[in-house]
């Protein structure tokens, strides 16, 4: 078992092995499983999130509110009929986390990771830089169970519900995640998934959730575009050999920190920040007041 | 001291969007109630508290309340559709917003009818990634997670009940996890609840009725 990040660092260093390794073996103790069994039902995750990633850009969803949907399929196009800022590989990730979040709002099926609010993140990064790479399923199942690794150390040191900690516990714990799975899936180093885990923290610490009408929509897909963005500028950095300062545990302490310090109003109540701009407040109205 | 936790506490559950603790947490609910009440039923009362009251229809939760009911799972893409299947089977649902006071704000009084005579009720929370705790059953305080296989028993507050009881689910190669009894006062009706590590046979509730002043017995397998 792990608590801390230096001590997976520690132990992959010993045993010289991956992030994933270790998580995978750790799941084979606790649930008393092989390791085929633990591969085979992350095999059927990773199924959903492919599906989910897809399924937005190939046909437009609408939320049950009616107020989003169609963005995926405006990325797409976008990226493939003109020039863009970012480049293909960023925008074919935006619209994947797009999708994945559309296709959630519109009470399609998902793979919560962290949760169903920040779905969107780890699978755009992992099948973006997957097929950047040419990688399997196999390789892209490795990341996720990086990613999971990423993620219970977050939820044993922190939290990673908007109720308790913001938004930043979701979306930042969410491009935590595919920060380091993309490192993995790219053979940087086990510090270096780290390193940029932290600063994919770091770079959205203190965000609120302040959800519009109290629904999982608005900012929340967009959101989830952006962080897979923060996720891959992240991993290039750390992949280049830039370091976080601060190392990851305290990073996710300070997270935390932040997070019981915000007022109720900003953690998934919808009494504060967006949700109760003059607009948000008549969208919440014209919501509500619909049915 | 930190506990171990699953990678599937991370990724996942599977599930039909778009919120886990609003739409994932209220299908399992839904289906804690089918799977406790077991059998059938021509109508259903949600009773919504707090957030749940606020903002259900924009979360889906009323369509995961049904669903769970009509015993669907989280992933079931008919989840969205489960207005109609309800209908189809000829079961009538109504949702009603209820402040019930210092609980979580995730709270469903789920009833069961027959005929417009209550079957059965629950009472419990959606407490964040899908997970839920079941804390009423036909007026009795428990605490459920539905995690684990439970066998309630209410029976008359005398001696040697709970030795009879535990000696059926024994005597079934059912190991007891965890048991706690509560009671409304001496000598009136007591209530145990039983978690297990492995699933309860059927007829474990026919054994148990047969002893002496069971009055009754239900039986929920874990929720997937």
């Amino acid at each position: 078992m792990y608590n801390k990040a230096h001590e997976v660092i520690k132990m992959a260093q010993e045993q010289n092995c991956r992030i994933s390794d270790i998580v995978i073996a750790n799941e084979c103790k606790l649930k008393e499983c092989s390791r085929e069994d633990v591969r085979s039902k992350v095999a059927e995750v990773l199924q959903v999130m492919k599906e989910a990633a897809q399924s937005g850009i190939d046909k437009e969803t609408t939320s049950m509110s009616g107020l989003i949907g169609g963005n995926a399929v405006k990325v797409d196009q976008y990226r493939r009929t003109k020039k863009t800022v970012c480049g293909d590989t960023v925008n074919r990730a935006i619209a994947r986390a797009l999708s994945a979040s559309e296709v959630n709002a519109s009470m399609g099926r998902i793979a919560a990771m962290p949760t169903a609010g920040a779905s969107g993140i780890v699978p755009a990064a992992v099948i973006t830089a997957a097929e950047s790479i040419g990688a399997d399923d196999e390789a892209m199942i490795d990341a996720l169970l990086t990613a999971s690794g990423i993620g219970q150390l977050i939820k044993k040191n922190a939290t990673i519900s908007g109720a308790e900690g913001g938004c930043q516990a979701e979306c930042g714990a969410g491009a935590a995640m595919a920060a380091a799975a993309i490192v993995e899936l790219y053979g940087g180093t086990v510090e270096m998934a780290f390193h940029a885990g932290a600063i994919a923290i770091k770079s959205i610490l203190g965000l609120v959730c302040d959800p519009v009408a109290g629904l999982v929509e608005v900012p929340c897909a967009k959101r989830n575009a952006t962080g897979v963005v923060n996720a891959m500028a992240c991993a290039d950095m750390a992949l280049a050999g830039v370091k976080s300062a601060i190392p990851f545990d305290e990073v996710v302490d300070a997270m935390y920190k932040i997070g019981k310090s915000m007022p109720a109003a900003l953690r998934e109540t919808a009494m504060g920040g967006l949700a109760t701009t003059p607009t948000g407040e008549a969208i919440r109205c014209r919501v509500m007041g619909k049915k | 001291m930190m506990s171990n936790i699953s990678i599937f506490d991370i990724m996942g559950p599977v599930m039909i969007g778009p919120s886990s603790s609003h739409t994932a947490g209220a299908e399992r609910l839904g289906k804690a109630a089918y799977s406790i009440w077991g059998k059938a039923f021509d109508s259903v009362e949600f009773y919504l508290h707090g957030s749940f009251a606020k903002t259900y229809q924009g979360h889906g939760t009323d369509k995961a309340l049904v669903a769970g009911i009509l015993g669907m799972s989280a992933d079931d893409y008919r989840l969205k559709e489960s207005m109609q299947i309800a209908e189809s089977r000829g079961i009538r649902v109504k949702f009603i917003e209820e402040d019930m006071g210092d609980v979580h704000p995730n709270t469903v009084r789920i009833v069961l009818k027959d005929n417009e005579q209550a079957l059965f009720t629950l009472v419990g929370s959606s407490i964040g990634g899908g997970n839920i705790i079941i804390t009423e059953i036909d007026g009795s305080a428990l605490e459920i997670s539905g995690q684990y296989p439970v066998v309630i028993a209410k029976y008359k507050d005398i001696k040697g009940m709970i030795s009879k009881i535990t000696g059926v689910i024994a005597s079934k190669e059912v190991n007891i996890a965890t048991l706690k009894v509560t009671r409304e006062s001496k000598g009136e009706v007591a209530t145990t609840v039983i978690e297990t590590d492995n699933v309860a046979p059927e007829s474990i509730i026919d054994e148990i009725m047969k002893i002496e002043n069971v009055f009754s017995v239900r039986v929920l397998n874990a929720i997937s």
